[in-house]
């Protein structure tokens, strides 16, 4: 029996590399050995992946993407299609687990300098994952075509109006009708279910094949490939498998603990997950009371809302809120710290970073907020705040005390 | 190995390869993009409606849909008229110098008769459809309040004029749609026959 399973991985081996990739990609692919806590979100981003690939094809069985329809249809899921209310909490609970895991690996990132060289590319398409993540999350809430979807599409797609000379153009193509409609329902739809996940899943690729040409950060922010042993092995690495994938099912499990008691108890998180004017079927003629994007928009729409017009047009707010999501990409060459990690950064860089933070889980609660004076006060500082961070790091990482790295990785 | 390519040659064709490939490739791509382009369906979606404004009651206003838009028509009181005036200092466009109106509507009200106001209803800034709160100085809109609408997406102020007031995110006054009476009680929106914009 052994025998025959070898010789049929011996055969397979001559026609496709499957021990060469297993080894290069798992067994001698080497992590470094001081991973914590903050190490567990990649996988997980990669396991919410698969879970709303799986939910969503579901989904599309019995789901319509007609504006007379859809709205029906999602309810049809919830009510009568059977186990169709998990599927759909699952999907739905899905995309603001899917932004929790990513907002937390990317703050590993900022923490630990991984972005800065020989990451910069990796960072690069990982934020190229982000905004991608980002669009498929906006198209995605149109479909159910309730109060929210439809008028969340339309600010948004308004955005993209206001772009000087083009922008009119730009928001009929991008809507393919001179309002929201079926037509735009229709290929958010295509959009939402073939274009984007086709590319997020190629470009996770090349995060990943990024990840392996220069190896995985560590708390420590130092090059683990300085010091190999006779075999070119780094000292404080160890094979991703066994080690690495052993510990990421701890997480996975502890994950779906509490991805499932969301599920099963608070599918719509009080109204953060899933917002209660959805539950209304899309009205052209009315906006709701009170709107706001879904959470993990919250931060990017503060900042939008807290530039005044300038010049009799409301691009400059639009541009800010732009700039706010794009700006990390410039990161890699923002940062001239001597060191990368967090443990050995000055003061200063701490505080920064500590002012960042405040500012953007401050900018995502008040874009949850009506816009009243006061929160529109405190809206402008917290946007001042979150561009000093990036604007003036050139300048404080580099007067900021460090302290000397280490020549090896430190854990306990 | 002698190298006997002629490069000018070999670099010239690889030009005119990739100049005919781009042309082939764009030429290409144009049915695409024109397929997002609104379908003759949605182009010819816009007609002109009519609609019936003698039982509006002085004070309120009523929505109809024209070209899958909400249009407001208000039937505003002489008390709401004569209130306009008084935001002219907070406005940022009092004399709706931006055109956001055909011509027959450029007037301190911004009506053909003062007391009907026809106007699109939806913002300036992202396109919500502001909430009517014709009520004077309100608790949650300030002493200074003299009825409007008021945008629950950004927080945009217009008077009852459909002007805006400044420092808010939108940019200018709402749009007044081209429309005619055909009779004293009888509108019609999105033709005037003067050939305004629809």
């Amino acid at each position: 029996m052994m025998n025959l399973i070898q010789k049929l991985i011996g055969w397979v081996d001559e026609r496709f590399p499957v021990i060469e990739t297993w080894k290069s990609q798992m067994t001698e692919y080497y992590a470094p050995k001081n991973f914590n806590f903050w190490y567990f979100f990649g996988g997980l981003a990669l396991l919410v992946l698969v879970i709303q690939i799986l939910s969503g094809i579901f989904l599309t069985m019995n789901y319509k993407p007609d504006a007379l329809f859809a709205f029906a249809s999602v309810e049809y899921i919830m009510r009568d299609v059977q186990w169709g209310w998990l599927l759909r909490y699952i999907h739905s609970t899905g995309a603001s687990m899917f932004f929790i895991v990513i907002y937390l690996h990317m703050f590993r990132g900022l923490m630990y300098g991984s972005y800065r060289k020989p990451r910069e590319l990796l960072w690069i398409i990982g934020m190229i994952i982000y905004l991608a993540l980002m669009g498929e999350a906006f198209m995605g809430y149109l479909l159910p075509w309730g109060q929210m979807s439809f008028w969340g599409a339309q600010v948004i797609v308004n955005l993209f109006a206001s772009v000087p000379f083009v922008g009119h153009d730009l928001a009929i193509l991008i809507r393919g009708d001179f309002v929201v409609s079926d037509t735009t329902l229709n290929r958010f739809f295509a959009l939402h279910v073939i274009a984007i996940p086709l590319l997020l899943v190629a470009i996770i690729g090349a995060h990943l094949v990024a990840l392996r040409q220069v190896g995985s950060n560590n708390p420590d922010g130092i090059e683990i490939k300085k010091n190999k042993d006779a075999n070119g092995v780094p000292l404080d690495g160890v094979p991703f498998f066994p080690y690495m994938v052993i510990k990421d099912i701890v997480a996975v499990i502890a994950f779906l603990m509490v991805f499932v008691a969301i599920i099963f108890f608070a599918p719509d998180m009080g109204g953060y997950f899933l917002e209660y004017n959805n539950f209304v079927p899309a009205n052209p003629m009315k906006t709701p009371e009170h709107i706001a994007p879904v959470w993990y928009f919250t931060p990017y729409y503060a900042i939008l809302r807290a530039v005044p017009p300038l010049f009799g047009s409301q691009f400059p707010g639009v541009v800010a809120m732009g700039v706010a999501t794009m700006i990390f990409f410039a990161l890699p060459w923002l940062d001239r710290g001597k060191v990368k990690s967090i443990r050995y950064r000055g003061p200063i860089y701490k505080a920064f970073l500590a002012a960042f933070v405040v500012s953007f889980v401050g900018l995502g609660w008040l874009g949850l907020m009506p816009a009243t004076e006061t929160y529109t006060l405190i809206s402008r500082i917290l946007a001042v705040v979150y561009f000093a961070f990036f604007l003036l790091m050139p300048w404080y990482t580099k007067i900021d005390k460090c302290k000397p790295e280490p020549d090896r990785v430190t854990f306990k | 190995m002698t190298d006997n390519v002629d490069h000018s040659k070999r670099r010239l064709l690889i030009a005119a390869t990739t100049a005919a490939g781009g042309v082939a490739a764009a030429g290409a791509g144009a049915p695409f993009v024109l397929s997002l382009m609104p379908s003759e369906r949605a182009k010819a979606a816009g007609a002109p409606v009519e609609v019936d404004i003698g039982a509006i009651e002085p004070g309120t206003m009523i929505s109809i849909e024209w070209q899958g838009k909400p249009v407001w028509i208000v039937r505003r009181t002489k008390e709401m008229l004569d209130l306009l005036a008084k935001n002219d200092g907070d406005l940022a466009d009092p004399s709706s110098s931006v055109p956001q109106q055909p011509d027959y509507c450029n007037n301190p009200t911004r009506s053909i008769k003062p007391e009907v106001l026809v106007v699109l209803g939806i913002c300036t800034h992202l396109g919500c459809s502001p909430t009517f709160r014709p009520e004077v100085a309100p608790a949650d809109l300030g002493a200074n309040w003299a009825g409007g609408w008021f945008c629950p997406c950004h927080g945009s102020r217009f008077d009852l004029a459909a002007r805006v007031f400044k420092g808010v995110p939108a940019p200018t006054n709402l749009i007044i749609p081209p429309h005619k009476y055909l009779s004293e009680t009888r509108l019609l929106i999105g033709d005037d026959s003067k050939g305004a914009k629809a």
